[in-house]
């Protein structure tokens, strides 16, 4: 059949000559190339003792981040959540109390936010919904753990740390 | 036989014991250090500095590890098996002569356990019983993969063991003993045995890969085929004897390989070394000059198996009988018509 672009090769299969039979001269070449490889410099990164250089745009850990005067800027909106497709996101509002004005930045916040970090794809689509500027993917690989609740991050682990007063 | 030579010999039989195993307990950190730097990679380095504790790690793995054996096993066989294995890998070192003799206030004491005037063929003795190990531990499991494995092993021992007696007969033609000793003393200096029997030393190297499993020719151990081979069946120490044994194996086989090819314990200009430094130190060198050529043919071994992929079964076949036992005859009738030539 006539191929569709014109293009063909013809391929001649020799018979292989006596050095190619006698396998040796070959397996001194594979020898030789394996040597090379001996002297390179190892590939390996030894994580965790030495990273990976990340680029800027990494999405690793989220943190909810506070304001300039260290008040937390989530308002429980809830539009992070809406909008993540893996559904990791859950949440519970609140309402600020009086002398809690230096905590939380709204009159409402989250009492409990939580991701589930099996759950997290690390797209990134929280931080583009949120309207507070409250989430960010901003911090280091998820480190491993040994039991899946403990993969469920709460405010603890989230929250930035407060500011040096 | 005077008792100072008695103690010695037991010494000396203590210390090749530990040698032995030390040797082959390093040669696995040591194949998997030298897998890693041809592969671009680091190896283990986690168990003390570089990972140097790493066998020991393996080891006391291996002892805490369950001790399985089938119920549909034949228990006492299945025992004897890894036992046998072991075994005979460390009785091959006797003959082996590991240095010229050192005196020690007036005696002089062999550095070799026991010469006998039959060196060579009872190292063939005990590398032809090595199978046995295989073949037993294998039917013992009454498992087709272990079977078929154990099969493997021991028709590609007998058939290569065959161009391996030929290619060592080309040897013997040329030494005229088969005393391991008479054939290290008469390779003084630099008059090794490789210059005067290439071919023969290839055909036996060849060999010697098939005959301690290793790769290219470790079908008995073929994981895409046989799960595990032999050894499937095999946990705990009983398995880490099967691998133990591979690496003794392979400390022997190099260690003969030095002897009868490589020169053993002799290196150019001993003469004028032992003349400047004294008997003593010149034996001792000479040791250390065998362990170097035993260690740069065990890295050669595994060199060749991060190099190589392994052989199609009737490819291991066919390179043994049609194409090593020709070219070893060849050899034979080659060494004897030159050496007639040249007298």
């Amino acid at each position: 059949m006539e191929s569709l672009s014109n293009k063909r090769k013809v391929l001649e299969v020799k018979p292989l000559n006596f050095l190619e039979r006698a396998y040796l001269p070959a397996i001194v070449g594979g020898l030789s190339t394996t040597m090379k490889h001996f002297f390179k410099k190892p590939v390996t990164i030894s994580y965790p003792e030495e990273k990976r250089e990340f680029s800027e745009n990494f999405r690793g850990m989220h943190s909810l981040k506070r304001d300039e005067n260290g008040k937390e800027r989530c308002t429980a909106c809830g539009l992070c959540a809406l909008s993540c497709p893996a559904e990791a996101i859950t949440m519970t509002a609140a309402e600020r109390q009086k002398g809690e004005e230096h905590l939380y930045r709204e009159e409402k916040y989250a009492a409990v936010y939580e991701i589930n970090m099996l759950r997290c794809i690390f797209c990134g689509l929280c931080e583009e919904a949120c309207p507070k500027e409250a989430i960010y993917l901003d911090g280091d690989i998820v480190p491993s753990d040994y039991l899946r609740k403990d993969f469920i991050y709460g405010k603890d682990k989230l929250v930035e740390a407060p500011l040096n007063q | 036989m005077e008792t100072t030579d008695l103690i010695f010999r037991i010494v000396l039989i203590v210390v090749i014991f530990a040698i032995s195993l030390v040797v082959a307990m390093y040669s696995t950190y040591a194949e998997r250090k030298v897998a890693a730097f041809f592969q671009d990679r680091i190896g283990p380095n986690r168990a003390g500095p570089w990972g140097i504790l790493q066998p020991l790690a393996d080891g006391g793995k291996m002892f805490l590890k369950e001790e399985i054996i089938p119920t549909n096993a034949t228990g006492f066989l299945f025992i004897v098996g890894p036992s046998l294995a072991i075994l005979t890998a460390c009785i091959g070192s006797a003959v082996i002569p590991w240095g010229s003799a050192i005196a020690i206030g007036g005696h002089t004491f062999d550095l070799q356990v026991t010469d006998i005037n039959v060196g060579v063929l009872y190292i063939f003795g005990v590398v032809s019983l090595g199978v046995y190990g295989i073949m037993i531990g294998g039917w013992a499991s009454n498992n087709k993969y272990s079977l078929l494995g154990a099969i493997r092993a021991a028709s590609q021992n007998i058939s290569y063991e065959i161009s391996m007696g030929l290619s060592i007969i080309a040897l013997l033609m040329l030494t005229g003993t088969l005393s391991l000793k008479e054939i290290a003393e008469q390779q003084h200096g630099f008059a090794w045995n490789v210059w005067r029997q290439p071919l023969g030393f290839i055909l036996f190297l060849v060999c010697a890969f098939a005959e301690t499993n290793r790769s290219p020719f470790d079908l008995p151990e073929c994981e895409t085929e046989l799960v595990g081979g032999y050894h499937t069946e095999y946990s705990s120490m009983k398995l880490g004897f099967y691998l133990f044994a591979e690496y003794i194996n392979m400390f022997i086989s190099s260690a003969v390989m030095a002897t009868l090819y490589w020169g053993g314990y002799n290196y150019p200009f001993m003469d004028n070394f032992a003349a400047w430094a004294g008997p003593n130190p010149a034996a001792i060198f000479g040791v250390v000059v065998l362990f170097g050529k035993i260690f740069f043919s065990i890295f050669f071994f595994m060199w060749v198996r991060w190099t190589i992929p392994r052989f199609r079964y009737d490819q291991l076949m066919d390179l043994g009988w049609k194409i090593l036992i020709p070219l070893a005859i060849a050899n034979i009738v080659l060494t004897g018509v030159i050496s007639t030539l040249l007298k």
